[in-house]
């Protein structure tokens, strides 16, 4: 069920928050049992806010999974990681869980996620491995893969996530559902724990790009928080969504349309471009030439800012402290190797080193110089098209552990999603059919969608015409 | 922008990170392959005009003034070892 439905039962009287909270709560252990999309869950507390819920409000009773990496108060964070598995509770709310209570919606239940946001995979959670629920012998995606499964199975009707380099829309599409990017700055960071700063995003995972827009239109906003977030008006998401593509440029890079995407998800997707062209739309061949680049930027840019952000977890304040240090170095060092998990140590040793004396122009000066082109790809691009459409992943979901001892492999996965990151543009994955792949006969495939800077309102026209289609 | 040279240890150490054997064992080939990869970055052209203090983007910082902070003690209650309303922590000065 949407949230919008949901939504509707409530005001019809058919169900009430409280009702809906406890079918969902008893069903959450069988549902999950195998899939492992929610790492914890407090019913008790959910019940206190659903019993009081408001109705009058745009969300009001509507319970929603949040990412692991988002404190809200009262509620473990673990972030997936070791360091904060057993020993961290939230003291405080971040901007965007203040703005769904406001709102009138019941956070409830956590989502299992790559450590610290690392990974697209949802196997670098130190706490459980998260399954598809199209196929359980393969990834959800990640690093929210949580949330994406947890909305793909019903085990929540609408999730939170974050993305730092795809980890909303790669597993969104992988799982079969929506999953929206905002535009950076559009939405808060207080309160989510930092992995890339200059990248990350909080954003929705939903079934129907109405609810994505439902979502978008409560947390979206200035906070005087988070001092890169944007002081511009939040237009109505809700008024234009339905206005179609007639009229509309689609722009079609062609570097993301190469020879390594696989044919199922190249069909799925320029099927659902002749279709948006048959409502009017005009194609427009585009071309976004240092799309070769992204990669190798952002794992310069990501991992150097994750260095400094991680740094924070010294074993001092919270989380994992080691057991009788020879001195303050020697804990430092025991509480980290023992809390962090591989993938994070590896991106904190690649980030430290690209930042390291002798190596810092040659590698970080030039990766934000390269940045810079490849915003500037998109700026030139939206001078002449409206949005942009790509595939979401080269590929459907792949099966579990299939990238174990490669993870530049993993890395190169992220090739179509990680350019709106960089360039701080909003995308949304919207499903457009299914395909098979490596063994599997259905699995999901994403279609991309990407809109100049504060363009939510264009991006989530197009993709509710390319949810349609 | 050559990676021939990264000693994964020395690197791990200035991250305060403590590796196994084991450890850098695996990281080691795994990151010379991450950075065989980003050295493509050497290739780009980059036009003369690329200004990297993009003033639109840069923080906002609010004004110093005293504003409400998080709890002191639901703060402290996460903190591994405490004593006396603060975090305990290893001596951090030699004796004299």
């Amino acid at each position: 069920m949407t949230l919008t439905q949901l939504r509707q039962q409530f005001l019809s009287g058919e169900t009430t928050p409280s009702q809906a909270l406890e079918s969902l709560a008893s069903d959450l252990p069988n549902r999950d049992k195998e899939i492992q999309s929610i790492v914890s869950y407090d019913t008790k507390s959910a019940l206190e806010q659903a019993a009081s819920a408001d109705l009058s409000r745009p969300l009001g009773g509507l319970p929603i999974a949040i990412k692991d990496n988002i404190n809200t108060l009262g509620q473990p964070c673990t972030c997936g990681s070791s360091f904060l598995e057993k020993n961290y509770v939230s003291p405080y709310d971040a901007t965007v869980i203040k703005k769904l209570r406001e709102a009138g919606a019941i956070p409830f239940s956590r989502t299992n996620m790559d450590e610290f946001a690392m990974g697209s995979a949802t196997e670098n959670s130190a706490l459980q491995l998260t399954r598809n629920p199209c196929d359980l012998g393969r990834i959800a995606g990640g690093s929210s893969g949580g949330s994406a499964a947890a909305v793909a199975a019903g085990i929540a009707h609408a999730a939170l996530g974050s993305d730092t380099g795809g980890s909303i829309r790669q597993p969104a599409s992988h799982c079969g559902i929506v999953g929206l990017k905002p535009t950076y700055g559009r939405v808060s960071r207080y309160g989510l724990v930092a992995f890339a700063s200059s990248l990350d995003q909080i954003g929705p995972l939903t079934r129907t790009v109405d609810d994505a827009a439902l979502i978008l239109q409560t947390i979206a906003g200035y906070d005087p928080k988070d001092t890169t977030s944007l002081d511009a008006p939040v237009p109505d998401y809700s008024a234009t969504i339905n206005d179609g593509v007639e009229g509309l440029k689609i722009g079609i890079p062609k570097e993301y349309f190469s020879d390594g995407i696989h044919p199922g998800v190249r069909e799925n997707v320029e099927q659902c471009l002749k279709k948006l062209e048959a409502q009017g739309a005009t194609l427009v061949p585009i071309s976004l030439p240092h799309t070769e680049y992204v990669v190798a930027t952002y794992y310069v840019i990501a991992p150097a800012e994750a260095s400094s952000n991680l740094s924070r977890f010294d074993g001092i304040r919270y989380g994992n402290r080691a057991k009788n240090p020879a001195d303050i170095i020697d804990l430092y060092h025991q509480s980290r190797e023992q809390g962090f998990g591989p993938e994070v140590k590896r991106r904190i040793i690649l980030g430290t080193y690209v930042l390291s004396s002798g190596y810092y122009d040659a590698f970080y000066t030039r990766a934000q110089k390269v940045r810079k082109l490849i915003t500037r790809d998109f700026t030139r691009a939206f001078e002449s098209v409206d949005a942009i459409i790509s595939p979401v992943a080269p590929t459907p979901a792949r099966k579990i552990g299939a990238c174990a001892d490669d993870p530049l492999q993993d890395y190169l996965s992220d090739v179509f999603t990680i350019a709106a990151n960089l360039s701080g543009i909003p995308a949304i994955s919207v499903p457009c059919g299914t395909t098979a792949f490596d063994g599997a006969e259905n699995l999901p495939v994403g279609i991309q969608i990407l809109a100049p800077h504060l363009g939510e309102q264009m991006m989530l026209r197009v993709a509710k015409a390319a949810e349609q289609a | 922008m050559s990676h021939e040279h990264i000693d994964v240890s020395y690197v791990a150490k200035l991250a305060r990170l403590d590796l196994t054997p084991e450890e850098i064992e695996t990281f080691q080939p795994q990151l010379n392959a991450i950075l065989g990869h980003v050295e493509s970055l050497s290739s780009v052209e980059l036009p003369d005009d690329l200004d990297l203090d993009d003033h639109d983007t840069l923080a906002i910082m609010r004004g110093d003034a005293p504003q409400p902070s998080l709890n002191p003690e639901a703060v402290l209650e996460n903190a591994p070892d405490q004593a006396q309303s603060q975090i305990r922590v290893p001596k951090v000065v030699a004796d004299a």
